[in-house]
């Protein structure tokens, strides 16, 4: 496909790999920040192409993953109540809460639908005048924009059985906590291009100059992330802590303006706990009171919820690139794709799922575990 | 989750007061919202996600990469870009 294939060339791959190579003099810890860009890294290997040297950290960017447990538990609440139609992405179907998980409420007879975009939400909404109909908004700065458009819809059209039990991260907060922890091995960044493309890179200047670390917003397929790298250890070997874009068939320096715009109407910014990581200032986005009434959460009581992660899963320390997944006792044994005992485990962009399926068993030098150690 | 597809403009309509548009992936159509595109043109590329068009890819831009590793290769290895090969996994 145009656009996709040109950038998974092997050979301009394998120039990119040597430049990186003739350019690093020392060793360097370089943080993916979104779990498309790990699932990409270890599908196409690209971590055991690197120089020996550079080594990549996978970051908490997986919207999955860090959705903590008690929304999960929240979702479940709503979804199990006989007048609603409970609409999500297929990902977050199988991330286990206290005691189930979407799809055993929907094996059960709950009505669970899965949408390719919050507008079929709040088409079906429409069609089923009759019922509630709550979206699952969950996602960064990328899907912000379309989540917030279908509670815009859904006010123009006067749809009052529609809402959302909103669960929205940011991505700058969230690299912030990375560098503030007293245990950050991170020193350069890749940051996520379809995040940037929406926001643009305004508000990770202040993050490079205050934490002098690179920060390049780098796109998802091989070339790209290559390149992103490549332009991340030039920063770091001349000593530079700048915000520079990889991605540029897609981030315009200030994004996407009518997207913000959006987003700006509909939520504003709010503390969010992250699973396995705790509470992060400022890091997730709510409803504002103008669209108040279309909050799930309030409007099915479930506000009061919490619970707590299983005490097994070191999500918290994966997340942070502090560990890599199979340095978890449980990955592999307890914890499978099939029997998920956290989330980064569940979606297809966890670093967990992304280790079962493409690196289970240790692949010696390369294998980014044992370098480590 | 923040997964985002090219694809190539080939309708544009207005549905709700919403630009509307079909964007075709390797031959499959799926309707996508141009409300953030509202600029996008038939036969351009846009990026998907979650069944709203977020950017116009640049096209120019789109090359940029494959100058910047000519720019990169040894002088020897210049002009002599070898047959591209996909990456096999
Ligand atoms: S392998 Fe499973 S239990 Fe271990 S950190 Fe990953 S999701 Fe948690």
């Amino acid at each position: 496909m145009k656009y996709i294939d040109e950038y998974r060339d092997a050979v301009a791959a394998k120039k990119l790999v040597e430049a990186i190579r003739s350019t690093t003099t020392r060793p360097w810890n370089i943080m993916e920040v979104c779990g498309g860009q790990t699932h990409a890294i270890l599908r196409f290997a690209l971590d055991e192409m690197l120089p020996g040297r550079i080594t990549l950290i996978h970051g908490p960017g997986c919207p999955v993953c860090v959705t903590p447990i008690e929304i999960i538990d929240k979702a479940i609440a709503i979804a199990s109540l006989p007048e609603v139609i409970f609409c999500s992405f297929g990902d977050m179907l199988r991330v286990p809460g206290s005691e189930k998980d979407l799809l055993t409420v929907k094996s059960e007879g709950g009505r669970v639908r899965v949408v390719y975009s919050p507008m079929d939400a709040v088409a079906l909404a429409g069609k089923n005048p009759d019922r509630e109909v709550v979206f699952f908004a969950i996602g960064f700065e990328t899907t912000a924009p379309a989540n917030a458009m279908a509670v815009v819809q859904a006010s123009k059209l006067g749809l009052d059985n529609f809402s959302v039990l909103v669960a929205h991260v940011l991505v700058p907060p969230a690299i912030r906590a990375v560098l503030s922890s007293p245990e950050n091995l991170v020193q350069g960044f890749l940051a996520a291009g379809h995040v940037c493309t929406i926001t643009g890179i305004d508000q990770y200047r202040p993050i490079a100059e205050e934490f002098g670390v690179p920060i390049v917003a780098t796109g998802f397929e091989p070339l790209d992330i290559l390149q992103g790298v490549l332009m991340c250890v030039r920063q770091l070997e001349e000593g530079r802590a700048d915000v520079e874009i990889q991605y540029t068939r897609s981030v315009r320096p200030e994004g996407n303006p009518a997207a913000r715009k959006t987003i700006e109407e509909v939520f504003e910014p709010v503390p969010r706990k992250w699973r396995g990581i705790g509470e992060i200032p400022m890091s997730g986005l709510a409803l504002r009171e103008k669209y108040a009434k279309y909050d799930a959460a309030g409007r099915f009581s479930v506000e009061g919820i919490t619970a707590d992660e299983p005490a097994e899963c070191i999500a918290g320390e994966v997340l942070q690139g502090r560990r890599k997944p199979h340095e978890c006792p449980a990955f592999g044994t307890r914890c499978t794709p099939d029997r998920p005992l956290g989330a980064p485990m569940v979606s297809s962009e966890g670093a967990c799922a992304a280790y079962y399926r493409y690196r289970r068993k240790c692949s010696g030098r390369a294998c980014p575990a044992c370098r480590r150690k | 989750m923040c997964l985002g597809i090219p694809g190539k403009l080939t309708e544009i309509y207005q549905r709700n007061d919403m630009p509307m548009g079909k964007v075709e992936f390797g031959g499959i159509l799926k309707e996508v919202c141009l409300a953030y595109t509202p600029e996008a043109q038939l036969g351009q590329y846009v990026v998907v996600h979650v069944g709203f068009a977020i950017s116009l890819i640049d096209e120019a831009e789109a090359e940029e990469i494959f100058s910047y590793i000519e720019e990169i290769e040894e002088p020897g290895v210049r002009g002599q870009r070898a047959k591209r090969r996909n990456i096999k996994f």
